[in-house]
């Protein structure tokens, strides 16, 4: 089973996340900010991540430089979840790493789509 | 049916039976597409669950349930095809269904709204992907014409970093070949040498040549993610243009982006990942597939039958008047009679070749049972098949699906361990169940094995201790006792429980396959696995005999279980008057006259011959007073009168019109046996 690890500070959009993702098979883990989300991808195999940008803590961006700072990490689909839409943001998300963006409020197939798409 | 019945429990168990028809034509279909009466079925299923269900108040049935219908109403106008993809996500929805009427509360509706979006990705057309959007406004546009298709070629490349930054262009690719026809070219011009090559930068572009019935928008969506970092160019094509142009180089091309997607390709756990693959074999499959269709005839099966019988007579006429020709002695007569026999044995084969069927069709349907086997017990577990052209003929193949059934339950409920003690015993968490058939002389062998635990000799005994079935302490070899667990009588409190719901044991197992003339044997290793293989005749109908006389009477035995002949010398005749044992080659062979047996009066002929017959490793002799040759046998089944008649498994007619008993060599085998123990035991007492 593929674990897909969700790091948002809103439990409620972890929760979404969880039951949307877990319903097609997929094991998920979640961390409340990017520090914990750190945490989480060191000690487990993530096989996709699914980030908000702005969190306490460490954001969103930072987030995913540390990550894609880990060998393992390397060609890990990052999705970021967020109500962020701005192109420039996603331009500096594109730069540090990130692999797909969907915009908050997102819709459960929105996700299950991307997790198909990254995940096969 | 009961007045006071719940009507939801009436409409629970009316859709359980519809449910189940559903999945027998889905399945079914997915071997004969073409099939209106299946294509119907399967709309009628599903119209009827959508109606009573709106009727019995399981609104989300029905809803859920109507874009089933919908899409089915299109594949029997002829407007789609019934597909394996399509199969496929009406088998989830099947599966979802049920559980929607029979456990509503533990049912996940998002497993509903992740069908019903891959339902509507196969069928979505320019107006039918809007509704995706929306899931309540699921009507498909009604009566609407096969999409038309349009041919686009795409040229791509993606930025070095694409690996690193998560996209998989092969999931992408995957996606297009799930839009529609789709042939792929590959470049590797850019690959630099080996010494100047990041391991995980992209270096490979691709041609694309993609029909499909979707709008320009669906390519845009496969690459929503990587749009910003590749080079993407579409251009529609008409579809002459795009065939002649640079595929030439395709096959090669396409070799070359089949090995490292076989190698990279994540392991496919659960999701969808097979049809893609196959359609990318299929391209090419499936022009001479529809020129295969159109020359192919359906037949029903009791017309082959009758035709088959008629074949019977005629090889039996046949015979006869060979018989008399010969006697004649007139030489016209007999060159006709030649003639005519090498024309009949050609008929009776080529008839025999129709009623043959690849016995992939049966293990089709298993790939089904063992996945949901292994969502039942919670274990892993991996199914290969091999040897899916083996021809079987058709009433064979009908009959064994119940028994391989058994087996396959058994090997993933019983044989194999659970993940957790997989891991304990060194073996990797998924089980391995491998269906085999193949073909050995004129039989058929069809084995399935698994890696589990193997058969415990010691607890078969216990049970077979405790179930009375042998003597406590009885000194029995482990092969003796993993026969055992085919004994009726022999099962565990577990089987009876959870899994084998039709109350089937391995006895009825045996029975059916010795019924068609078969065997079954068992074959294990503690801690490595089991693996039980059936043994089956070509064809029910017509067997190779050996004629042998008795006294005045002709009897044949089937010449697959004929192992040698030899002559019954008279020290042996003498000498083995109390036991009836025959030295073949140092190993001690009882032996039974049948003389003695048929209760035939009069003396012996003075040179008598043993005829050695055998079933797995299991020998007996059969004492005849001559044996005459081998004799194509029609077999017709004995009366029902007769049908108890024990030793005797059918009979044939002659040359002559005379009618000769079929031996049943494995009942014949298994009272040489017992009177081999008997002899035994009554020695053991006097000693």
């Amino acid at each position: 089973m593929k674990t897909i690890l969700a790091v948002d500070d809103s439990a409620s959009v972890r929760h979404m996340v969880k039951i949307t993702l877990s319903a097609a098979g997929y094991q998920v883990i979640e961390a409340g900010d990017g520090r914990e989300g750190l945490t989480q991808a060191k000690a487990n195999a993530v096989a996709m991540i699914v980030t908000d940008l702005n969190m306490p803590n460490m954001n969103g961006l930072e987030f995913i430089r540390e990550v894609r700072k880990l060998p393992p990490y390397r060609g890990v689909p990052i999705v970021f979840l967020t109500t962020e839409s701005d192109d420039g943001m996603k331009q500096q998300a594109k730069a540090a790493g990130a692999t797909g963006w969907i915009t908050k409020p997102f819709r459960q197939e929105q996700l299950l789509a991307a997790a198909k798409k990254f995940l096969g | 049916m009961n007045e006071n019945a719940d009507p939801a429990d009436v409409f629970r168990q009316e859709s359980a039976e519809l449910l189940e028809q559903l999945e027998q034509a889905l399945l079914d279909l997915e071997q004969r597409p073409g099939d209106h009466d299946l294509i119907d079925t399967a709309f009628r299923a599903l119209h009827t669950i959508k109606g009573s269900g709106a009727m019995f108040g399981f609104e989300q049935v029905a809803a859920f349930t109507h874009e089933f219908e919908s899409a089915f109403d299109r594949v029997r106008k002829g407007e789609a095809a019934p597909d394996p993809e399509l199969i496929a996500v009406a088998l989830n929805a099947k599966d979802f269904i049920r559980a929607q009427i029979e456990r509503p509360e533990e049912t996940d509706a998002v497993i509903g709204v992740c069908i019903l979006a891959d339902l509507r990705k196969l069928f979505a057309d320019a107006e039918a992907r809007a509704p995706i959007e929306t899931p309540e406004s699921a009507a498909e546009p009604p009566g609407k014409p096969a999409a038309k298709t349009t041919t686009w070629r795409l040229g791509f490349r993606f930025n070095k970093d694409v690996l690193v930054n998560g996209s998989n262009p092969l999931l992408l690719l995957d996606e297009l070949r799930g839009l529609g026809d789709c042939r792929v070219t590959v470049h590797c011009d850019r690959v630099p040498p080996l010494g100047q090559m990041e391991p995980d930068a992209c270096y490979l572009e691709w041609d694309v040549v993609l029909t499909m019935a979707h709008p320009r928008s669906a390519i845009d969506d496969v690459f929503m993610f990587v749009a910003d970092d590749m080079e993407l160019k579409v251009e529609a094509v008409d579809e002459a243009s795009a065939i002649m142009a640079p595929e030439a180089a395709t096959p090669i091309a396409q070799a070359a982006v089949a090995a490292p997607e076989s190698a990279a390709a994540n392991p496919p756990t659960g999701a969808a990942p097979a049809p893609a693959h196959a359609e990318h074999a299929g391209a090419l499959a499936e022009t001479s597939a529809k020129h295969v269709e159109t020359s192919t005839i359906r037949v029903p099966a009791e017309r082959l039958d009758e035709m088959m019988d008629r074949v019977g007579e005629l090889v039996i006429a046949q015979a006869r008047l060979t018989q008399l020709a010969s006697k004649e002695g007139a030489g016209g007569a007999k060159g006709v009679a030649e003639e005519i026999e090498r024309l009949t044995s050609a008929l009776r084969d080529a008839m025999m070749g129709i009623r043959m069927v690849p016995i992939g069709s049966l293990f089709g349907r298993f790939r089904r049972l063992v996945h949901d086997l292994s969502r039942d017990l919670g274990k892993e577990i991996d199914l290969t098949t091999a040897g899916e052209e083996t021809e079987l003929d058709k009433t064979m193949i009908e009959r064994l699906a119940d028994p391989l059934v058994h087996i396959i339950r058994n090997a993933a409920d019983h044989g194999l361990e659970d993940a957790e003690a997989r891991r304990a015993a060194g073996k990797p968490p998924a089980g391995h169940i491998n269906l085999v058939a193949r073909h050995a002389g004129a039989e058929v062998l069809i084995s399935v094995s698994e890696d589990g635990r193997g058969l415990d000799a010691r607890r078969i005994r216990a049970k077979a201790e405790e179930n009375g079935l042998i003597a406590a302490g009885a000194a029995l070899a482990d092969a003796e006792l993993h026969q055992l667990i085919f004994l009726p009588g022999f099962s565990t409190a577990k089987e009876v429980s959870a899994l084998s719901g039709r109350g089937v044991g391995l006895d009825v197992v045996k029975r059916t396959i010795e019924g068609m003339r078969g065997s079954i044997d068992v074959a294990t290793r503690p801690g490595q696995g089991t693996e039980i293989t059936l043994r089956l005749p070509l064809t029910l109908a017509i067997i190779e005999g050996l004629l042998v006389r008795v006294a005045d009477a002709r009897y044949a035995i089937p010449l697959t279980a004929v192992e040698e002949c030899v002559e019954l010398s008279e020290a042996d005749a003498t000498r083995s008057k109390g036991r009836s044992f025959l030295n073949i080659r140092g190993e001690l062979v009882p032996f039974l006259r049948l003389r003695e047996l048929f209760d035939e009066p009069g003396e012996p002929d003075a040179h008598q011959k043993v005829v050695i017959v055998a079933v797995a490793d299991t020998r007996v002799g059969l004492v005849v007073d001559q044996i005459i040759g081998s004799h194509q046998t029609v077999i017709k089944s004995l009366s029902k009168l007769h049908a108890d008649v024990p030793s005797f498994s059918g009979a044939t007619i002659l040359g002559d019109g005379a009618v000769a008993l079929i031996l049943d060599v494995p009942h014949l085998i298994a009272l040489g046996q017992a009177r081999e123990t008997r002899m035994q035991s009554s020695t053991a007492e006097f000693a």
